[in-house]
């Protein structure tokens, strides 16, 4: 069973985005925001894939990708941003910071599940 | 799978309308020339997060409309635009119009261009902003280039040259998910070249030194071939050309994979199963609900688990007991109690929000009213973490903005008048909330002109309100303005409406057990101080005998009881019953008149006062004995029974007997109604004369 660390400061998102997760059969572990999640990654198995928000407070998504990608566990660990069509610079900043991948908001849940479903094979 | 997404509509509307709110406070910070960029950067975040939702539940108005919004903002957050007093207003005109977009939305009700159409264009106007309706069309011609066509293209031969640069391992991606990706999109020769593999010791593993050509033969796109790669694209060198269609498709050797075709590229996002947009006809109406935090609901189990436990001890206790368990018993029976009342008061918490709620709102009302008017005007909020129960919050909201409305119209002068008596130009509200008793204290006072009272006494007297030659306190002056009609602004102006509204504002706040008082000095100002009850379902009361029947007075309404001297008892006319408290004369209410009950004392220096207050005046009200004073639960009459006049609720009594909590404001109307009606039976009070003597 993938555990999946789901990361937005939006309840609604969290929620919906957890909800369509555990359906489609993953493991959800939620964080408000980067610091959040940081501290949920810490003592604990790395996750099998992180799904985070690019803009968030404290820490934004970018910023937890690079702090995830200096962990040992997290070296490889697919990350996708939620990214928004109206900020494309947002992709390539997450690449360079070694994110995966993104998924462009809004998306429905389909896409969601089918993407993630794609990256973890 | 199919995913309901109007479950998460109702945590949308929440999460909006906090965001509003502290975009709200926050532009409300904002002044052109000093900006400070995390305030920017927390309303970009605030609308780009309405926004967000808004596209994902299908919301397209909100989320065309906060698109500009988040332009905007985003030309300030990078510095392209600069912040004026102009954009400022427009911004919060935004937030207005989201609110009402998503209240609409809420309720299902049709969103009108006229909600947002003309903020829409001025916002427009100030930022120059790609005039496409917003970024869901641009996502959605995105979706659809990324996964169907709209013609199915004839099947071709595809050769894709992928050569990863050394680092693509390190952003998570992995070329075996590619090469499987585009094996599904038809059929997909691959060819692994293993040439620049360097030695083993060599080898860094987190390094890819692969490059792939792969053969696909398949009814798709360059788009669609090179969406595959969308991730990678910067950590690759990609190739993509259409072999001529006669090349056989090679068949070499065991790098051939050959998978069908699977139905996916022309499937999935194209018909999502949740069309967000239409919740089905189902209406979605406006919850009652309350957010609690966590630690008030562990609180409360906690309660409930000490309250379990004590009453096991009390079981044990009962199913032998003697006379030796006494002790015990009592203990426990004291313990009981404690559970109770603490979990009581858990449960109270529940219902319980810091008045910040309500106050939140005001900055923007003062804000928008001091332009208005052209005043300066700065508010202080005070106290808000001071909670209360949320049905009193509800009810407290309008005659409090009808308040600082009124502080703000009537009472702050405009600068250049302040400025001539010696105060600084710009004027103060404050708001306060503290506890005190059991009761909630709002203070809202203003160092505005104070209420000037030599006109309201003159305007009282022209009305006939009082009389020529009435010598009034400067608290009953002041009393005067809560009177029906009441008026002295000599102009009747939009912001704080004819002078209907001191009155209505009195009522509200009696309606749910409060008082409200007000102090004024000419010249420096006025305080309104409107105290609460905690809760409505919950009253402290003093329990009153009447004959045989029990009554609750509330303890609030309750100033002090006393036994009268047959000298300080006197009638007005004949008719009504007064008597002498120090240098004041009351009237004198008498219980078993009004409800129709036997009385058990008739004269009043057998029986006992209670003086109650009830805004308007003092009276007694003529009771046989006070009995304890206890916490109860209000019960309805009205949903259980009717409306009777005079009572405004009952509750049931330790030995299960049932009191009726007495109105007092009721009372009065009552008593001025029917005050001369004889007791219902001479006899009663010859029997009683009897028992006396």
């Amino acid at each position: 069973m993938a555990t999946i660390l789901g990361v937005d400061d939006s309840a609604s998102m969290r929620e919906m985005v957890s909800f369509t997760l555990k359906s489609a059969g993953f493991e959800v572990v939620e964080a408000v925001d980067g610091v959040d999640a940081l501290g949920k990654v810490a003592g604990r198995p790395p996750v099998d894939l992180v799904l985070a928000d690019v803009n968030m407070p404290n820490m934004d998504g970018i910023e937890l990708v690079r702090e995830l990608r200096a962990l040992e566990g997290y070296k490889f660990i697919p990350i996708l941003l939620l990214t928004t069509e109206a900020a494309p610079e947002k992709k390539e900043e997450g690449k360079a910071a070694g994110a995966t991948g993104w998924i462009v908001k809004p998306f429905n849940p389909e896409q969601l599940v089918g993407t993630i479903k794609k990256v973890l094979g | 799978m199919s995913i309901d997404l109007t479950q998460f509509h109702q945590t949308y509307f929440e999460e909006s309308f906090e965001l509003l709110e502290s975009m709200e406070t926050a532009l409300l910070e904002m002044s052109p020339g000093s900006v400070d960029m995390d305030v920017v950067n927390d309303v970009f975040r605030a609308a780009h997060s309405i926004k967000g939702g808004a596209g994902t539940f299908g919301f397209q108005e909100i989320s065309d409309f906060t698109h500009v919004v988040e332009a905007l903002l985003d030309g300030l957050r990078s510095e392209q635009l600069r912040v004026s007093a102009p954009m400022i207003e427009e911004l919060l005109a935004s937030v207005d119009c989201v609110r009402t977009m998503l209240e609409k939305q809420r309720s299902n009700e049709e969103i009108l261009p006229s909600d947002w159409a003309a903020v829409h264009g001025r916002l427009e106007g100030l930022v120059d902003v790609p005039r496409s309706s917003g970024p869901t069309n641009a996502d959605v011609a995105h979706a659809t280039a990324e996964s169907a066509p709209p013609e199915r293209p004839e099947a071709l031969d595809w050769k894709i040259d992928f050569r990863p640069y050394l680092d693509l391992l390190r952003t998570g991606n992995d070329p075996l998910r590619l090469v499987t990706e585009l094996s599904e999109m038809g059929t997909l020769e691959s060819h692994c070249e293993l040439g620049e593999l360097p030695d083993f010791d060599d080898l860094d593993p987190e390094e890819i030194h692969l490059r792939w050509e792969l053969r696909l033969h398949a009814a798709t796109t360059e788009a669609a071939i090179a969406n595959v790669f969308d991730w990678v694209s910067d950590q690759c060198n990609l190739e993509i050309t259409v072999l001529p269609s006669d090349a056989p498709v090679a068949t070499k050797d065991g790098h051939r994979s050959t998978v069908a075709a699977s139905p996916r590229d022309n499937a999935a996002p194209t018909q999502p199963t949740v069309d967000p947009g239409k919740p089905e006809g189902r209406r979605m109406t406006e919850s009652q609900s309350i957010r609690v935090a966590i630690d008030k609901v562990d609180d409360l189990i906690n309660m409930v688990g000490e309250l379990v436990i004590t009453q096991s001890m009390l079981q044990q206790i009962g199913e032998n007991f003697d006379q030796t368990q006494l002790d015990a018993l009592r203990d426990k029976l004291a313990l009981l109690g404690r559970n109770t009342r603490e979990l009581q008061e858990s449960v109270m918490r529940i219902r319980m929000l810091p008045i910040s709620f309500t106050f939140n709102r005001f900055p923007r009302l003062v804000h928008d009213l001091s332009r208005k008017l052209d005043k300066q005007v700065e508010l202080e909020l005070l106290g808000q973490q001071t909670e209360l129960d949320k049905t009193v919050m509800e009810k407290i909201s309008d005659p409090l903005t009808h308040l600082v409305r009124n502080a703000l119209d009537h009472g702050i002068e405009q600068p250049e008048e302040r400025e001539r008596v010696g105060k600084p130009r710009t004027g103060t509200i404050s708001m306060n909330a503290y506890h005190e008793g059991g009761n909630i204290v709002i203070e809202i006072a203003d160092d505005g002109a104070g209420i000037n009272k030599s006109r309201v006494l003159e305007q009282a007297r022209q009305r006939g309100l009082v009389s020529p030659d009435e010598v009034l306190s400067d608290d009953d002056i002041n009393h005067l303005i809560f009177h029906p009609g009441f008026s002295t602004a000599e102009t009747v102006s939009d912001i704080s409406g004819r002078g209907v509204g001191m009155d209505v504002v009195r009522k509200n706040i009696a309606s749910i057990g409060g008082a409200i008082h007000l102090t004024s000095a000419e010249g420096e100002g006025s305080t309104v101080t409107i105290r609460l009850p905690l809760t409505l379902s919950i009253l402290d009361g003093q329990t009153v005998r009447v004959g045989r029947e029990n009554f609750i007075l509330p303890l609030v309404s309750i100033l002090e009881s006393i036994q009268v001297r047959a000298n300080d008892v006197s009638r007005i006319a004949g008719k009504t019953e007064v008597f002498k408290l120090r240098d004041e004369y009351l009237p004198v209410i008498r219980l078993h008149r009004i409800f129709d009950v036997e009385p058990g004392r008739l004269d009043l220096t057998e029986g006992l006062i209670v003086v109650v207050d009830n805004d308007r005046q003092r009276v007694g009200v003529f009771v046989d004995e006070l009995l304890g004073q206890q916490q109860v639960v209000i019960k309805s009459l009205e949903t259980n029974f009717k409306k009777v006049d005079g009572i405004s609720g009952a509750t049931i009594l330790g030995d299960g007997t049932v009191a009726l909590i007495l109105d007092v404001p009721g009372l009065v109307t009552l008593h001025d109604r029917h005050g001369d009606r004889p007791d219902r039976a001479k006899s009663v009070e010859r029997d009683t004369e009897v028992v006396a003597a």
